[in-house]
C-alpha cells in the first residue's frame, strides 16, 4: 500500500451510523405505514396489532414500561417520537444527523445538505401534537428524505472506503429488520400454518410484506396462488429482492470485499461473512424450515450482530 | 473620535453617496421590500441547510441558532483595503517576532520596553513555550485581527485575535449566500473573490511543517467536539479543506509521534490546525482534568515533531492588558511606525491611569483583560447606574484585570430592517495567513453588526449579526 492517506476509525465510525440509523427510521416509518394501512383497511383490527407493530420494531417491551394498555395514540407517539424511546424516528434521525455532522467532511455536500435538510422537516413535521390525519405527510416526508439522501449518496459519492462503511451501516440495520420481522411472525410463515389463512389476503402475510414494501413485488412474482413458504423463501432467498436476508449479505460481502482490496488484508469480518453465506443461505427454503424458521432467523439476528462487532474492531471504530 | 459624530460608509457626511456603495444604492432602490424579506427568508433556509449555525452554550438541548445575516454588502475600495494589508501584515509579523522573542531572550524586556511584570503575572504566558522552536518559527499561523473604522480614512485595530481565531466561515458562507441569492449583483460589481480561503489555508500549513514530515503531509483540525459553539465552523473547514476532523481521543503519541487512529491502526499527523484551547491541549503538560486534548502532544511538539497551529502560547499577544503595548511591539520588531492604530488604553493597573478611568468612567468603556467575545465589558455612556456602581468596585478592588478606552464611533453601515434601511455599527476582521514563505490575506473579512439601533456591540454571543464583506477591484 503506498502511502495515501487513511480514513479515521472514528470516521468511518460516524458513516456507519449515520447510514444505520437513516435506515432505522425508515423502517420504522415504514411499519407505522403498515400498521396504520391495517387499522384502515380491516375491519376486524383492533388496538391490539398496534403491540405486533411495536414488536416488530423491537420497541414494544419500553413500550410496556411507561403505557399499561395499548391504544394507537399512545403507539404512534411512542414510535414517531416519544423522547424515552431511543429508536422513535424523531430519535433516529437526530441521532443520525449527529454522526453525519461529525463526519460531515467524509460526505459530499449534496449527502450533508439531504440528510441535514431531511432532519430539519422531520423535526417541523413531529413538532406538537400529531394529530392522525397529519400521518400520511409525515410517513410520505420521511420516505421521500430517505429517498433523497439515498439517491445523494448514489449520485454523489466516490465509490472508496467511505461509501463502503456508508452501505455496510445500510445493510446490516436492514438485514437485521427483515430478519426481525420475519422472526415476530415466524409461525405464519410455516408450511404447516395454512390454516391461519388460505391466500395473499391473509392479514398477517400483507403486514409482514407491506412492512418490508414487497406487497406489490411479490404478488407480480409469485403469483395469488402463493403461500406462506413462498413469502419466506422471497424475503430469505430472493436475491433480487433488495431487502431479502440474501441480498443483503451479497451487498455486504460486495463493501468487505472492497474494503480487502483497498486495504490488502482480510480482517475476521470477511471470514464471517463468508461463512455466514455459505452456511446459512446455500440451502433452499425447505431446508431451513427444517433447521427450524425460528431458531434460522435467531442465529441470523445474532450473527449479524457478531459482524457488526467484528466490522467495529477490524476497523478501529472505538480504539 | 466623539460619539456623536458617526461614520456612515454609505453616506459619509449624510447628504451624498460614497462612490463605492453608489451601485449598492442603485441595487437597493429598485428592489421592492417584500422581495427582500423573501430573499432575507431564503438566506436564513440557506444558512439553517449548510448547518452554518451556532451552539448555544449552556443550552442542554444543544440548541442551534443562526447568526443573523444582513443582506447589504459592506463594500471596501482596492486603495482602502490595500492599505489595510499593509498594516495587517506590519502588525501580524511583529507579532510573531515578537512571540519567538518572549519564549526565548526576551530583549524586548531587556531593553525596557515591555515591563517584565506583563509576562510575570500573566495567565496568558506559557511557560512550558520557553526556549520552544515552533517549525518554520511560526506562532501565528492565523490571525483574525478586528479593525474599526471612525472616518474615511481612519481605521483601529481594536483586538488582536491569534490564539484560535474563528469566524472565518461566516467569511464564506455569507459569500456564498449572496452569490446564490443575488447573483446579478456579482456581475455588476467586480468583487475579489475569496473562495480560496481553505486551500490557501492548506498551502500555508503545509509550508509550515516540521522536520520530520515526509512526503504527502497529514494535516489535521483537531476540534473540541460537537457541543462546542464553533463545531460547524470546524467540519466546515475540515470539509472544505479536505482534511480530516479529529477530537482528542482520535489522536494519540505513538513511538514520539502524534498519530491519528485510521481503519488501519495509527498513521503520523505532521500538522495540527488547532480549534481547542491551549489549557485543554495535553492533560499531561496542561489542565490535567482535560479529556478534550492528547496525553504528551506537547512533548512531541516541543521536538519539533509536529506543527500545531496556531502555537501554544500566542494567547500573551492577545491579552487586552498586552494590546497596549502593542503601539511599542511594533515598532521595537519592524523598525517603523504602526501603519495601523490602535485605540487609547487606559491600564487600570497604573495608579494614576485608574484614577482617570475613575473619574471618567461614564465616557469609557471598560474591558476584562482576560475576557473575550463581549462578556465582562461595560460601556460607560449606555451603562445603567447599577452597572457602573459594580464596575467601580470591580475597577478598584482587582484594577489589574481591566483596561479602559473611549468610547469610539464605530462605522455605520445600512441594513435591511422589517422598516426598511437603518444604519448600523460595524466592525470587521480580516483574517491574515501567515507561513515562512509569505503572509496572504484573503480580500475581505467577516463583517460584525450590532443588530440593534445605537448599540455597539458586535458579538454574536451578544446577538450581534453578519453581512457579506466585498474587497473592489481596481
Amino acid at each position: 500500500m503506498g502511502p495515501r492517506k487513511l480514513m479515521l476509525g472514528n470516521t468511518a465510525n460516524g458513516l456507519f451510523w449515520t447510514y444505520r440509523l437513516l435506515e432505522r427510521a425508515e423502517n420504522m416509518s415504514r411499519l407505522i405505514e403498515t400498521g396504520q394501512r391495517i387499522a384502515l383497511t380491516r375491519l376486524n383490527s383492533s388496538d391490539k396489532q398496534w403491540l405486533y407493530v411495536m414488536q416488530t420494531a423491537a420497541v414494544s417491551s419500553e413500550y410496556t414500561k411507561y403505557y399499561n394498555k395499548v391504544e394507537k395514540e399512545a403507539a404512534l407517539d411512542w414510535m414517531l417520537k416519544h423522547p424515552k424511546n431511543n429508536s422513535s424516528i424523531l430519535s433516529s434521525i437526530t441521532s443520525a444527523r449527529q454522526n453525519a455532522k461529525m463526519v460531515r467532511h467524509a460526505l459530499t455536500t449534496d449527502v450533508w445538505e439531504a440528510i441535514n435538510g431531511s432532519f430539519l422537516d422531520i423535526q417541523n413535521l413531529l413538532k406538537g401534537k400529531i394529530r392522525e390525519r397529519d400521518l400520511s405527510i409525515i410517513l410520505r416526508t420521511i420516505k421521500q428524505s430517505a429517498a433523497l439522501v439515498r439517491g445523494a449518496t448514489y449520485g454523489t459519492m466516490l465509490r472508496n472506503e467511505e461509501y463502503d462503511f456508508c452501505r455496510l451501516g445500510t445493510f446490516i440495520e436492514r438485514a437485521d429488520n427483515t430478519a426481525r420481522i420475519l422472526d415476530v411472525k415466524y409461525y405464519v410463515l410455516l408450511p404447516s400454518a395454512k390454516a391461519v389463512g388460505t391466500s395473499i389476503d391473509n392479514v398477517q402475510w400483507e403486514t409482514i410484506l407491506r412492512s418490508v414494501s414487497a406487497y406489490g413485488g411479490f404478488r407480480l412474482e409469485y403469483g395469488h396462488e402463493a403461500g406462506p413458504s413462498d413469502i419466506a423463501k422471497f424475503l430469505i432467498l430472493d436475491k433480487r429482492m433488495p431487502r431479502s436476508l440474501i441480498y443483503c449479505c451479497e451487498i455486504l460481502k460486495l463493501h468487505l470485499l472492497s474494503l480487502c482490496s483497498t486495504y490488502s488484508n482480510k480482517p475476521a469480518s470477511f471470514s464471517q461473512i463468508m461463512q455466514l453465506q455459505n452456511r446459512f443461505l446455500t440451502h433452499d427454503i425447505d431446508a431451513i424450515f427444517e433447521f427450524g424458521l425460528h431458531d434460522f432467523l435467531q442465529k441470523m439476528i445474532s450473527l449479524f450482530a457478531d459482524l457488526s462487532a467484528q466490522i467495529e474492531i477490524d476497523y478501529r471504530f472505538y480504539k | 473620535m466623539e460619539a456623536d459624530l458617526v461614520f456612515d460608509e454609505m453616506w459619509a457626511d449624510g447628504t451624498s453617496i460614497r462612490r463605492p456603495y453608489k451601485n449598492i444604492k442603485t441595487w437597493l432602490d429598485a428592489e421592492e421590500r417584500n422581495s427582500l424579506k423573501a430573499k432575507r427568508q431564503d438566506a436564513n433556509d440557506l444558512f439553517r441547510l449548510t448547518g452554518i449555525t451556532f451552539n448555544v452554550y449552556g443550552s442542554e438541548e444543544g440548541e442551534e441558532r443562526l447568526i443573523p445575516f444582513d443582506i447589504v454588502p459592506r463594500v471596501i475600495t482596492a486603495n482602502e483595503w490595500n492599505k489595510i494589508c499593509k498594516g495587517l501584515e506590519q502588525r501580524v509579523r511583529a507579532i510573531n517576532a515578537f512571540l519567538y522573542d518572549i519564549y526565548h531572550d526576551q530583549e524586548i524586556v531587556k531593553a525596557g520596553v515591555l515591563p517584565l511584570e506583563m509576562l510575570r503575572n500573566n495567565p496568558a504566558f506559557l511557560l512550558q513555550m520557553m526556549g520552544v522552536n515552533p517549525p518554520g518559527q511560526i506562532y501565528t499561523h492565523i490571525s483574525g485581527v478586528d479593525l474599526i473604522r471612525t472616518e474615511e480614512n481612519e481605521f483601529y485595530v481594536l483586538e488582536d485575535n491569534v490564539r484560535t481565531p474563528s469566524g472565518v466561515s461566516y467569511m464564506l458562507e455569507n459569500r456564498e449566500t449572496m452569490l446564490q441569492m443575488f447573483p446579478e449583483l456579482f456581475t455588476k460589481n467586480r468583487v475579489q473573490p475569496i473562495q480560496n480561503y481553505p486551500q490557501e489555508l492548506l498551502y500555508s500549513l503545509k509550508n509550515t511543517l516540521p522536520d520530520t514530515a515526509e512526503n504527502k503531509p497529514n494535516v489535521c483540525l483537531l476540534t473540541p467536539g460537537p457541543y462546542n459553539s464553533a463545531y460547524f465552523e470546524h467540519a466546515f473547514l475540515a470539509d472544505q479543506m479536505g482534511i480530516e476532523l479529529v477530537q482528542g481521543n482520535d489522536l494519540k503519541v505513538v513511538d514520539g509521534f502524534l498519530a491519528m487512529r485510521t481503519t488501519q491502526g495509527h498513521q503520523k499527523v505532521d500538522v495540527v490546525y488547532k480549534r481547542l484551547d491551549d489549557e485543554f491541549l495535553d492533560p499531561l503538560n496542561f489542565n490535567e482534568k482535560s479529556s478534550l486534548g492528547v496525553p504528551g502532544l506537547f512533548d512531541v511538539y516541543r521536538k519539533g515533531r509536529v506543527t500545531i497551529a496556531n502555537a501554544p502560547g500566542t494567547g500573551i499577544a492577545d491579552d487586552k492588558a498586552m494590546y497596549s503595548f502593542m503601539p511599542e511591539i511594533v515598532e521595537f520588531y519592524s523598525g517603523e511606525f504602526p501603519l495601523l492604530q490602535n485605540v487609547p488604553t487606559w491600564r487600570c493597573a497604573i495608579k494614576d491611569q485608574l484614577n482617570y478611568v475613575l473619574d471618567n468612567i461614564h465616557e469609557l468603556v471598560i474591558k476584562q483583560v482576560h475576557g473575550s467575545g463581549g462578556y465582562g465589558m461595560m460601556i460607560g455612556p449606555t451603562a445603567t447606574k447599577k452597572d457602573i456602581a459594580n464596575f467601580r468596585r470591580k475597577l478598584i478592588a482587582t484594577p489589574q484585570d481591566y483596561i479602559a478606552q473611549p468610547t469610539l464611533s464605530l462605522s455605520t453601515v445600512p441594513i435591511f430592517t422589517n422598516k426598511g434601511f437603518a444604519p448600523r455599527h460595524v466592525d470587521l476582521r480580516p483574517f491574515v495567513q501567515m507561513s515562512p514563505e509569505k503572509i496572504n490575506i484573503v480580500p475581505g473579512g467577516l463583517t460584525r453588526v450590532a443588530m440593534s439601533k445605537g448599540s455597539l456591540v458586535v458579538n454574536s454571543s451578544q446577538g450581534g449579526g453578519t453581512k457579506d464583506t466585498w474587497v473592489l477591484e481596481n
